[in-house]
């Protein structure tokens, strides 16, 4: 995406930020609350449509195309606060999203249960699952719809670490597999394990791009994240 | 199509599903065709399964979609009045005017499509005045020449109450259809993956347009055959009859006492609160409105989700 800008009334939610990924690539997107992390998943995933700039998938720019469009195109994303349809069953969940997604996935719905370890509670409701449950189930459905890029919005946020380790290997995996991730976490840890460099973001704009290790030595990145003014 | 999808549609969960929904239907359908023989009140019968139609033609809007239009008489009132304009001015067959009635009813919903883009009481209050407004113009003095104005319209010449009393039957059988197929098809699933969380809908690759556009369309065209049929069986009415407010308010009390997306939910709504509603008005009229309204008061209070959530909630599935 280049030079990507969002506004929301007066506030600049993204102000012309720039941002390349590659197939099999797994950028991190961190900053404070309220930097633009979501708002950029938002715009990618044709959620909000951009009010300058272009995102261009596969070479082509993608436009302000609607999220079922971007979805058959082979984009799709996570939330932060598990979106399920509670009133169907986890593989009606599934089922769905693999039928209208419009591209044949690596996985059929079965293997993709089986794989995320969702297929003991295949015919319940989605509305039982737990919320780490449902943040799965929102990973497979999006695995359904046969992604080649995946956009990953705090998925981390509530796990155990049992679960965190879990959810690690599977987004590594993903990216090994050839999968284009965008992760935006707050969780540092998780970054790390999953990460092959990150964009740091303050007020719409990135501030930093490197190894997650450099970003904490970077000074702007450090004010940023901990306040305070410049020293000497 | 993937391999695991195909799958999916041949479970044999889903087979039975089916056809216990289509038993229901059928019972549904064949119960109303038997009484005409054993009971002789035919118009209270017939009005059985109207509000039996229409009860599930709201339910493909609401309980599929979510949307809930208090004007949902006005397609009705189009249809009745598609019919009858039919008739009356072009003299076709009274199945050429059922025609016209779907077609009315269609092209209204088309009109008031944009209705769609809000939401909760908006847009049922919305709908409300869109019928209102469409009572208005049938219902214009000026315009008596072609819709006969506040006079009513007789259409003696096709008067047939046995045959659209089977018509009217058909319809009904059809309307049940749609429901089984939507309660167990990939595009019914969808319109309750819409209702549930629209933007989850659009990241499974469903168009949440065109799914709330199809199921308003369908919603709409059973209550503009339910209204042709009715013009059909009654003959003679008025825009204050095909346009009254209380059939759309019936239609929505009756599908939220027995339960929305199910089949039977509706059926047990109507077959109860309208059986009861027939036995208060011949025993003791003089109570009527108190007793109904103690009833919805209760039914709100109590059972915000219908009789079907007492089964429910325990987890059972109801067909």
């Amino acid at each position: 995406m280049e030079r990507l800008a969002k506004r929301f009334g007066g506030f600049r939610a993204l102000d012309g930020i720039t941002l390349h990924l590659h197939a099999g690539e797994v950028l991190g997107l961190v900053g404070p609350n309220g930097s633009g992390k979501t708002t950029c998943i938002n715009v990618i995933s044709g959620l909000y449509p951009p009010d300058g700039g272009q995102v261009t998938f596969d070479g082509q720019p993608i436009g302000a195309q609607a999220s079922h469009r971007l979805v058959r195109l082979g984009i799709n994303r996570t939330f932060q606060s598990p979106k399920p349809f509670l009133s169907l069953t986890v593989r009606e969940n599934v089922d769905l999203a693999a039928y209208y997604g419009g591209r044949e996935a690596p996985l059929g719905v079965d293997a993709l249960l089986a794989s995320l370890e969702l297929d003991r509670m295949a015919e319940r409701p989605a509305a039982e699952l737990n919320s780490a449950q449902q943040k799965t189930l929102d990973l497979a459905r999006a695995m359904a719809t046969g992604p080649r890029l995946l956009l990953v919005d705090e998925l981390a946020a509530g796990l155990n670490p049992a679960e965190l380790a879990r959810m690690a290997e599977r987004l590594r995996r993903l990216a090994e597999a050839g999968l284009a991730l965008l992760v935006v976490e707050h969780l540092m840890a998780f970054i790390d394990r999953v990460t092959d460099r990150v964009v740091v973001m303050a007020a719409g704009k990135e501030i930093f791009e490197g190894t997650l290790v450099a970003a904490t030595q970077d000074a702007e990145v450090v004010r940023v994240f901990l306040g305070g003014g410049h020293h000497g | 199509m993937p391999k695991a999808v195909s799958a999916i549609a041949g479970h044999p969960l889903r087979m039975r599903r089916i056809l216990v929904d289509g038993a229901i239907g059928a019972v549904a359908v064949a119960g109303m065709a038997a009484m005409r023989g054993l009971y002789s009140n035919e118009l209270m019968l017939f009005n059985f399964i109207v509000f039996l139609a229409l009860a599930q033609g709201l339910n493909i809007i609401y309980g599929f979609t979510g949307y809930l239009p208090f004007g949902y008489v006005g397609f009705y009132g189009a249809g009745a009045y598609g019919f009858a304009l039919t008739v009356m001015h072009l003299h076709l067959p009274a199945l050429l005017g059922m025609a016209a009635a779907a077609v009315a009813a269609i092209l209204l919903a088309l009109l008031l499509l944009p209705l769609l883009r809000l939401s909760g009481a908006y847009f049922a209050i919305a709908s409300m005045a869109a019928a209102q407004a469409v009572y208005e113009v049938v219902a214009n003095p000026a315009l008596e020449d072609i819709t006969k104005g506040p006079y009513g319209v007789s259409l003696a010449e096709v008067f047939a109450p046995a045959v659209s009393y089977y018509i009217a039957l058909a319809i009904l059988a059809g309307t049940l259809a749609l429901v089984v197929w939507l309660r167990n098809s990939r595009f019914g699933l969808s319109l309750q993956a819409i209702r549930d969380d629209p933007v989850s809908a659009a990241m499974a690759g469903i168009s949440v347009v065109r799914g709330r556009t199809i199921a308003w369309l369908l919603s709409a065209l059973v209550a503009g055959l339910v209204g042709g049929v009715f013009a059909w069986h009654i003959s003679v009415f008025y825009p204050d009859t095909a346009f009254d407010i209380s059939i759309s308010i019936f239609a929505t009390v009756f599908l939220l006492f027995g339960g929305a997306t199910t089949l039977s939910g509706p059926l047990l709504g109507v077959l109860i609160l309208y059986g009861i509603y027939n036995a208060i008005g011949v025993t003791v009229p003089q109570y009527f409105q108190l007793t109904y309204g103690m009833l919805i008061v209760v039914l709100v209070l109590f059972l915000p989700n219908g009789l079907v959530s007492l089964l429910t909630a325990r987890g059972i599935r109801v067909p």
